[in-house]
């Protein structure tokens, strides 16, 4: 995992609630064997005007004009503002996949679905939880100020929008060392792995039917 | 000692390591996988150099992508390559890394991996149970602390037996009294939802209680945990009971001899004690449930059979109105229409939510000597797993629903997702059993109303939603 950078970026407003994981990376999307490339499929249906399906060539896809990320005043956003429940539904972690490789460093919503929110640090997507008012807030200003950024400093958490309001957000301090750091997981895990062997023998002996 | 929920005492049961901040690494018994979320994880684990910690606590199918017919023609069959390839990944990563089982595509065993999970005493109560799909909650109403994680950490699981994570708070919804002729397991957790909202489980883990989940079978435990996920939770359980032990009993994988005696003797600890402490309780009655139908595009979006479509406009929270209002656009619906005569064009009945033996039965009873309705394109019913297929056959099952015009597939997720060419088309309206009616969740365009299996068959053999109560 690559190590989080804080910087300022580009603001995208998504002024909806619940927004799912099928909508994020439709199915179709899902057959795929590695972790690259789902960029220019994130928000296929709200994005395009026709049907996508993976092979296609997604420059010559008509784009909906109406959806807001088409708009070329958020070309090159690398925040999405959005509302309440981000992330619902499925485990698919295709979705933090097609956020981040769309160029999306940093999601902010009032609240995310656990599995989503869950599966973006493991990739170095951030995920800030801020109060509902806060987050209407940005939307709005974003929606009314073309070219609106926040920098976003994960070390001191911290939100700073262009009138200088500086916006405290709280952050899982073990998520936020692994951010920082850029570590993985797996390999902390295996610091315990005596532990892990001791407990799966006291395991064994208790519930050996869970095993062989 | 202080009283502990469930969850306390499966959360407890399987802590490793637990960090000053509360961090935690617990301990995995059953790694479900199958072909979707788990080519990811293998690579990793081939790039990193490192191995299977327990392969024994393995178990694969394929079931996502996998089509519904045309299984006489073998892989070939399956005309989709790129579902193909990820199909067959899944057979080399097996064939490479090593499981305790594996049930590829044609296999007689395979099926949805939430069905063959308990249906083959793969998951059992005492245990923690990880999969890399939302959907695992279902394993939860073994008495087991069962939940979906992303592709990372099904390779984490599978690097090191464990996971990394923080306990939830404890939920308990309690369902009281008697539901009506009528109301299924369905029906009530998705009263649920519709009353504590798809975000209302968020933080949690929710036991389920109650003399209304003590009435149920097994496999309406197994749908009622299995849409915890659609509440937001983290997952999903029922205390065990006699019930619990009678399931497991003979499976493939359950213990035998002296070893099922000892286990039974753990497995009935397994419930909250008396006074033991929930962060919230939810409590509901069951006999004022009726027969739901979901009208919007999110599951909480739900109204009973004799309901009507609400109307955004006396809706005062401005967010909350603009969603029902788009969804009531992309459903195709007007504000205030009775739920009841809304005609459908496709019936699904399968999914891991409701495509086991009973529910099959369920539907097949409301099939029998009906026709589905000239206006229904298709009505189709796939079975949850191959055993399921096979029981039913026996029973006959197949051939009601055949009489009837309903098409007997093979067993797979098929319609729940549509990651197969099982799909309906743009503005296609959909009677399914399965869990999610997010916009082009079963196809691009399609308008998604969940439904119970008997209502699903009600509506297949009238042509639209109707209260099925009316047809007994």
């Amino acid at each position: 995992m690559d190590k989080f950078q804080s910087r300022e970026g580009l603001v995208a407003p998504l002024d909806r609630a619940n927004v799912d994981t099928d909508a994020i990376i439709p199915k179709q999307f899902l057959k795929a064997i590695g972790r690259s490339g789902f960029g220019p499929n994130l928000f296929d249906e709200w994005r395009y005007l026709d049907h996508g399906e993976p092979g296609m060539d997604n420059a010559k896809r008509p784009l909906n004009p109406d959806f807001v990320l088409n708009q070329p005043r958020y070309r090159g956003a690398q925040v999405l503002v959005a509302r309440e429940n981000f992330g619902c539904g499925s485990s698919r972690e295709h979705a933090p996949w097609a956020l981040q490789d769309y160029g999306f460093t940093t999601v902010i919503a009032p609240s995310f679905a656990d599995i989503f929110f869950n599966n973006c640090f493991k990739n170095g997507l951030l995920a800030i939880v801020l109060d509902a008012a806060t987050v209407d807030k940005l939307i709005k200003e974003t929606q009314a100020n073309p070219g609106y950024r926040l920098a976003i400093d994960l070390e001191h958490q911290t939100i700073t929008t262009p009138g200088r309001d500086e916006i405290r957000f709280e952050i899982d301090p073990f998520r936020k060392h692994c951010l920082l750091n850029g570590l993985d997981e797996i390999g902390l895990s295996l610091e315990h792995a005596d532990k892990i062997r001791a407990f799966e023998a006291k395991h064994r002996q208790a519930q050996p039917w869970l095993f062989g | 000692m202080s009283a502990k929920t469930l969850y306390d005492k499966l959360w407890e049961s399987h802590l490793v390591h637990t960090d000053a901040d509360g961090t935690a690494l617990i301990y995995i018994d059953r790694h479900m996988v199958h072909e979707v979320t788990s080519p990811q994880a293998y690579e990793g684990l081939k790039l990193a150099g490192r191995k299977v910690w327990r392969i024994d606590s393995v178990v694969a199918t394929a079931d996502h992508n996998t089509p519904t017919r045309d299984w006489d023609q073998g892989l070939d069959g399956m005309r989709d390559q790129v579902s193909r390839l990820q199909v067959e990944t899944l057979d080399q990563n097996i064939k490479a890394h090593g499981a305790k089982a594996y049930y590829p595509f044609l296999d007689a065993r395979q099926g949805i991996v939430h069905v063959i999970g308990p249906e083959l005493g793969a998951s059992l109560p005492g245990m923690t149970l990880v999969c890399g799909d939302s959907h695992t909650s279902t394993h939860g109403a073994l008495g087991c602390l069962a939940f979906g994680i992303g592709t990372t950490e099904v390779e984490h699981v599978l690097a090191t037996q464990c996971l990394i994570a923080k306990k939830t708070k404890a939920m308990l919804v309690r369902v009281e009294g008697e539901t009506g002729p009528g109301v299924t397991a369905k029906d009530i957790v998705l009263a649920v939802i519709g009353k504590i909202s798809s975000a209302g489980g968020a933080g949690y883990s929710i036991e389920y209680a109650g003399a209304a989940i003590r009435a149920l079978s097994m496999e309406g435990r197994m749908t009622v945990c299995n849409m915890s996920i659609e509440a937001g939770a983290r997952a999903g359980m029922v205390a065990v009971d006699d019930k619990t032990i009678e399931y497991v009993r003979g499976r493939p994988f359950a213990p035998k001899g002296a070893q099922w005696d000892q286990a039974v003797a753990y497995w009935r600890t397994l419930r909250s004690d008396p006074g033991a402490q929930f962060d919230r309780v939810v409590d509901m009655d069951a006999a004022a449930i009726q027969p739901q139908v979901t009208w919007g595009t999110n599951p909480q979006m739900v109204a009973p059979i004799d309901g009507r479509v609400p109307d955004p406009a006396e809706e005062r929270d401005p967010i909350k109105r603009e969603w029902m209002q788009r969804a009531l656009k992309y459903m195709g619906l007007e504000p205030n229409t009775p739920i009841s005569g809304i005609a459908v064009d496709k019936v699904f009945i399968g999914s891991c939510t409701n495509s086991r033996i009973e529910d099959l039965r369920a539907a097949a009873a409301i099939a029998r000597g009906r026709k589905v309705a000239p206006n229904v394109k298709l009505a189709m019913v796939v079975p949850g797993s191959g055993q399921v297929k096979r029981q039913a056959q026996e029973e006959g099952l197949d051939r009601i629903f055949t009489q009837a015009g309903f098409e007997w597939r093979e067993p797979g997720c098929s319609m729940c997702l549509g990651m197969n060419e099982d799909q309906i088309a743009a503005g296609e309206r959909c009677a399914s059993t399965s869990n999610r009616n997010f916009e082009g969740r079963q196809g691009a365009g399609g308008r998604t109303h969940l439904v119970s299996p008997i209502m699903a068959a009600a509506a297949a053999v009238t042509g639209h939603f109707v209260d099925v109560r009316t047809l007994a």
